[in-house]
């Protein structure tokens, strides 16, 4: 039993399609990742699946009582709205304090429970985004390019905080990433998509898929190599190789 | 006890305090401040529409402050940038009120009481009309509360966790439309908007929550509208310019604070 499915969804903006016939299934547990280009309707895609964007054609379907934590791409906070974290953690369930101050270690920031959310740095942010998404107890979690703003380090505790998340919880993770690399290496399954999905399947699969080289090209190539460069030899190159993704 | 007309005055200044200064937050969290004063200018229109059906004010002002809110609603769900269309919207609706009213035959209409309310002439009656829409406006508000504040903060995050921003922006224009069909009595369409904003955005400094915000605006609000009454006496002024310019200098002490605040 899948937790979200598309058939034949067909996104528009303004009469303009985006994404067209996208047949996807999100199963229990699974870590899914969506590539592509800037424009290619990634986010869009995750939109839609949350059900923030009304197909254009074809539809989405969730099951029932499906609790979906989601972590945007970026959150502006109007300066006119006083807000702390502790008091952010408790949108849109109340959910009891020593629990918010856990999730908020488990994140690796518990010093910053009583600071505005307006005045935190963008690493900061993204980890008290996740805390609030996990409190939500998902079943899925949806996180759209996650871990911008966060440096390599950081990036590589969130990638391994969400791995521990689905260890413990058994939620599905979906999330769209521009840290090929590290994409490659956490994902169960990943979607290729530009305008469409053009390819999916396991890592190995979609890196050997000659759309997925046509779209990403050599550079590409650099990081899958470095990839599995990183499984013989831990921690060679890392940081350099990858200094202009963070 | 409320045959004194100045308690009773009291009573509406407070119910109408109560209601918009939490509403207010919502109003200025979202920027939605043409919105207000669209939808409190349109209340002219609307006593004009219960001039000429001879409704009860109060009835007239809310259908058309409702309907208001509705159009500026959809309008700026189309547009992205609709800040000129409520501009628009806003001044438009306060000229055609006003050439409404002037049109009614056989009604000598004391314009004046609209525009800027007549809070001393308020009756047991209104406070009645005044203080079950205020209720109601709160009662909405604390319903809504956790969902209002979760569309407010991100679309697209209420809507992942099932809720629906566009119902709970309807639930606020209907709250907006009570708020503006109680407090014309009180302050008047043209400065109906200002007990929504300015009380709200004295507040904001000395807050860290939305909630102690909402409180925070309801004391100023509250000390407005009494504070204002009393300089209306002392001074012999008109009461609804009264209690917003009480307002407003709270508002001017709260600015002035705020920057000591953030350097303790």
């Amino acid at each position: 039993m899948s937790l979200i499915e598309t058939h034949g969804l067909h996104l528009a903006y303004g009469g303009r399609t985006v994404l067209r016939d996208v047949n996807i299934s999100i199963a229990r547990g699974e870590i899914v990742t969506v590539v592509g280009p800037n424009g290619s309707g990634k986010s869009s895609l995750l939109r839609a699946l949350i059900g923030a964007i009304p197909p254009a054609q074809g539809h989405v379907t969730r099951a029932k009582g499906l609790r979906i934590g989601y972590v945007p791409q970026s959150l502006s906070i109007d300066s006119t709205l006083p807000l702390t974290v502790a008091r952010f953690l408790n949108l849109p369930s109340r959910v009891p304090a020593a629990e918010a101050l856990a999730a908020l270690s488990d994140a690796g920031v518990p010093e910053l429970a009583e600071r505005q959310l307006g005045a935190l740095s963008g690493g900061q942010f993204q980890r008290v985004l996740l805390a609030r998404a996990l409190l939500q107890a998902p079943d899925i979690l949806i996180l759209d390019e996650a871990t911008q703003g966060l440096d390599q380090p950081g990036a590589a505790r969130f990638y391994q905080q969400i791995e521990a998340v689905r260890q413990a919880r058994g939620c599905a993770v979906l999330m769209v990433s521009h840290d090929l690399h590290v994409v490659m290496a956490a994902s169960d399954r990943v979607l290729c998509l530009n305008g469409h999905v053009c390819c999916e399947g396991t890592p190995q699969v979609v890196a050997d898929a000659p759309e997925y080289r046509a779209l990403f090209g050599t550079g590409t190539q650099g990081a899958l190599a470095l990839y599995r460069h990183d499984h013989d030899h831990d921690h060679h190159d890392h940081d350099c190789a990858h200094e202009e993704a963070s | 006890m409320l045959d004194d007309f100045i308690l009773r005055a009291a009573l509406a200044g407070l119910g109408v305090a109560l209601a918009a200064a939490p509403l207010g937050c919502f109003v200025v969290w979202r920027r939605m401040a043409y919105f207000g004063d669209a939808t409190s200018h349109a209340a002219i229109l609307g006593v004009a529409l219960a001039l000429a059906t001879e409704l009860p004010i109060f009835a007239g002002v809310l259908a058309v402050a409702l309907a208001m809110a509705l159009l500026v609603t959809t309008l700026s769900e189309r547009q992205v940038n609709s800040d000129a269309l409520l501009g628009v919207l806003a001044h438009a609706a306060l000229a055609l009120g006003l050439v409404a009213v002037s049109l009614i035959e056989g009604v000598r209409v004391d314009l004046e009481s609209y525009l800027f309310g007549e809070i001393l002439a308020v009756t047991v009656q209104d406070l009645v009309v005044i203080w079950t829409g205020a209720g109601l406006v709160l009662a909405l508000l604390v319903w809504r509360w956790q969902a209002l504040l979760t569309s407010t903060l991100s679309p697209d995050l209420a809507t992942a966790s099932g809720i629906s921003p566009r119902r709970e922006q309807l639930i606020l224009t209907l709250a907006l439309a009570v708020t503006v069909a109680v407090a014309i009595k009180v302050v008047g369409a043209l400065l109906i908007a200002a007990m929504l904003i300015i009380p709200a955005a004295a507040a904001r400094p000395f807050a860290r929550t939305p909630e102690a915000m909402a409180a925070l605006a309801v004391a100023v609000g509250t000390l407005s509208a009494l504070g204002g009454l009393a300089g209306a006496f002392a001074f012999d002024t008109p009461a609804g310019p009264s209690i917003v310019t009480m307002a407003a200098a709270l508002f001017a002490i709260s600015a002035a604070l705020s920057p000591l605040l953030k350097r303790s």
